[in-house]
């Protein structure tokens, strides 16, 4: 267990390196030069080479690379003497554009972020499987091709077509919604819920209707599994048969998609968060790419990047405990 | 004991309808097992004979039409709901399946799947005693160290070890019969004759009576005393295995018997059981 444990560890460092070097590499090659935003309009070369000389953008690309990095685990300092700025690992880039660092920054905007994720994955699980149960137990029927059509409207709207229609349609014509504004939990925590609940339908709704058609087809498949009928002819109640031999292996599969899915959602919703002007990672992510605002993009990409390494790290870690077949140190 | 045959089976008809329309794969079915006895039923892929089991069980798929009588001691088992039927459901009828591997529920130990027929059909039984029942019933199919092996996963398990796990399953409930469909036909041919031996010695031990399915007529030979040959639903030849093999009436019999490679044959082409195979 310790072996595979270690094994998995190495393997998420090697791919979070790779990620971050891929990510450099772009940003470096792309990004406008820092030096020329800082120096501003009343600019001479001079002060644009002390500028690159004090940032350190006059190195070669391994070394700003190496700084990078390390800058990650121990944290770096920006410039020298007074106007030097100190950023704290995890230090994942300084913004020149709002003088602050990234992390700070996508820090502040994660439990937003967070809210949207866990509130809308709560929603599309227990949406997802149980309509895929209902369907797979009433298959062929009429509320079987009733929710498969369902899931097929829910997987072909795109997200901002329904986020604004909900929008206008909870809000503007019905008024069933009070119109979103950012309020903390404490203060009043029933607009604090109303003002997420949109943003949690929208979210939802795509993954839902892909939950429903996995537990779906994973069900009828698992039904038709031998052991199921080992399982018949022991004589055990067909509830037992259900919930013993037939759901359990067929919802493991979920558990592998649900935890890359969950992950990828904690790193920000950006066209939801964006319509409905919450102010999460997602929009922090819009922004900075509309203000070419590089380093926080980098920032919130390698933040992303790492959440669904970890997402899936986790998500291994529960397999071994969930199917025999794959539990490791075992002996046979 | 009573005056009735231990299976008692009349005019089993088992029929699908589908939009190509009605096909019997089980046709006018009869055949009665003694107390005890042990009753081959043979024939080709197609011919039925798996339906037959299946039927017997009550465990047809959806759409699957069972007509006639089946009766075990006296009692018919078409009338009965689906309730009473799981009660007969590996408490008195058991079952083996052909693949052991996908016959066994992999997120399980065999422990676990072994004493769950027992659990579920004997209340107030505790977690230990059903695991001692487990453990017993490896014994006796002759798994080594079961005290260890009840807790291991199928896929721990050689492919002879998970038959004798399917055994052992249907062994808890000491069933009156035990159906084997083609329970050696995934397994090498080292491990057959194990299985074989196996079925053999709990049939006389514990006194149940056996239906063996195969297409294997080398297999039914050295289990089965009375025989029933099956080709396309129908109902070919039956008689004692003796008198089915040495004396076979049915010309399908007789190319059954034939395409089977002897040892003191003349080289030449295998027979089949029908001309246009070749």
């Amino acid at each position: 267990m310790i072996r595979f444990l270690a094994n998995r560890l190495l393997g998420m460092a090697v791919v979070l390196f790779l990620v971050c070097l891929f990510t450099y590499v772009i940003f470096f090659v792309l990004s406008p030069d820092p030096a020329v935003q800082i120096c501003g309009k009343n600019c001479t070369p001079e002060a644009i080479d002390q500028i690159r000389a004090n940032l350190g953008l006059d190195q070669p690309f391994w070394q700003q690379f190496w700084t990078f990095l390390s800058g990650l685990f121990v944290g770096r300092t920006y410039g020298t003497g007074a106007n030097a700025v100190e950023c704290v690992a995890p230090c994942l880039g300084y913004s020149f554009q709002s003088s602050q660092p990234v992390t700070g920054m996508i820090l502040q905007r994660l439990p937003v972020s967070a809210t949207v994720a866990i509130g809308a994955a709560v929603l599309w699980l227990l949406a997802g499987v149980s309509a895929g149960l209902v369907s797979a137990v009433r298959e062929g029927k009429f509320t079987d091709r009733f929710i498969t059509g369902l899931t097929l409207t829910g997987m072909s709207v795109p997200n901002y077509v329904l986020a604004l229609s909900l929008q206008f349609l909870l809000v503007v014509t019905l008024g069933w919604l009070p119109f979103p504004q950012a309020v903390p939990f404490s203060e009043d925590p029933l607009q604090w819920f109303m003002n997420f609940l949109m943003p949690w339908i929208v979210l939802s709704i795509g993954a839902a209707a892909v939950y429903t058609r996995l537990t779906r087809a994973n069900v009828i498949e698992t039904l038709q599994e031998n052991y199921v009928r080992t399982a018949r002819a022991k004589g055990l109640s067909p509830g037992l048969v259900w919930r013993r031999h037939a759901l359990r292996p067929a919802l493991t599969p979920i558990v592998t998609i649900f935890g890359m899915d969950f992950a990828g959602l904690l790193g920000g919703a950006l066209i939801t968060e964006t319509v409905f002007g919450l102010n999460g990672v997602g929009k922090l992510a819009a922004d900075s790419i509309t203000k070419n605002d590089q380093p926080v993009i980098m920032g919130v990409t390698l933040l992303a990047a790492f959440l669904v390494v970890v997402g899936n790290m986790v998500v291994d870690l529960l397999y071994t405990a969930i199917d025999p077949r794959v539990r490791v140190g075992s002996a046979a | 004991m009573t005056g009735h045959p231990l299976l008692r089976v009349r005019d089993l008809t088992v029929g699908f309808t589908t939009a190509a329309g009605h096909t019997d794969v089980v046709k006018h079915l009869a055949f009665d097992l003694p107390r005890g006895g042990a009753l081959g039923i043979v024939g080709e892929s197609g011919s039925g004979k798996s339906m037959t089991s299946i039927a017997i069980m009550g465990l047809l798929p959806k759409g699957a039409k069972r007509t006639g009588s089946i009766e075990l001691d006296g009692r018919e088992l078409t009338t009965l709901r689906e309730r009473e039927m799981q009660a007969i459901r590996g408490d008195r009828i058991a079952m083996v399946f052909q693949d052991p591997l996908s016959s066994l529920n992999p997120y399980y130990t065999v422990g676990t799947q072994i004493a769950e027929a027992y659990r579920s059909h004997r209340t107030g039984v505790t977690r230990r005693e059903a695991r001692n029942v487990a453990i017993e019933a490896m014994e006796r199919v002759h798994i080594r160290d079961a005290a260890r092996r009840v807790d291991h996963y199928p896929h721990q398990f050689s492919g002879g070890m998970r038959q004798r796990v399917m055994i052992a399953m249907t062994l808890s409930m000491e069933p009156d019969l035990i159906i084997a469909d083609e329970p050696t036909t995934a397994l090498d041919v080292t491990v057959q004759a194990q299985i074989l031996d196996l079925l053999a010695e709990i049939r006389r031990d514990t006194g149940a009576g056996l239906i063996l399915i195969t297409h294997d007529l080398a297999v039914v030979s050295e289990v089965a005393d009375q025989i029933v040959v099956m080709r396309e639903g129908d109902l070919v030849e039956q008689g004692t295995a003796e008198r089915v093999f040495c004396d076979p009436q049915a010309d399908y019999t007789r190319m059954l018997l034939d395409a089977v490679p002897r040892i003191d044959d003349e080289i030449g082409l295998l027979r089949t059981t029908s001309e246009e195979d070749r």
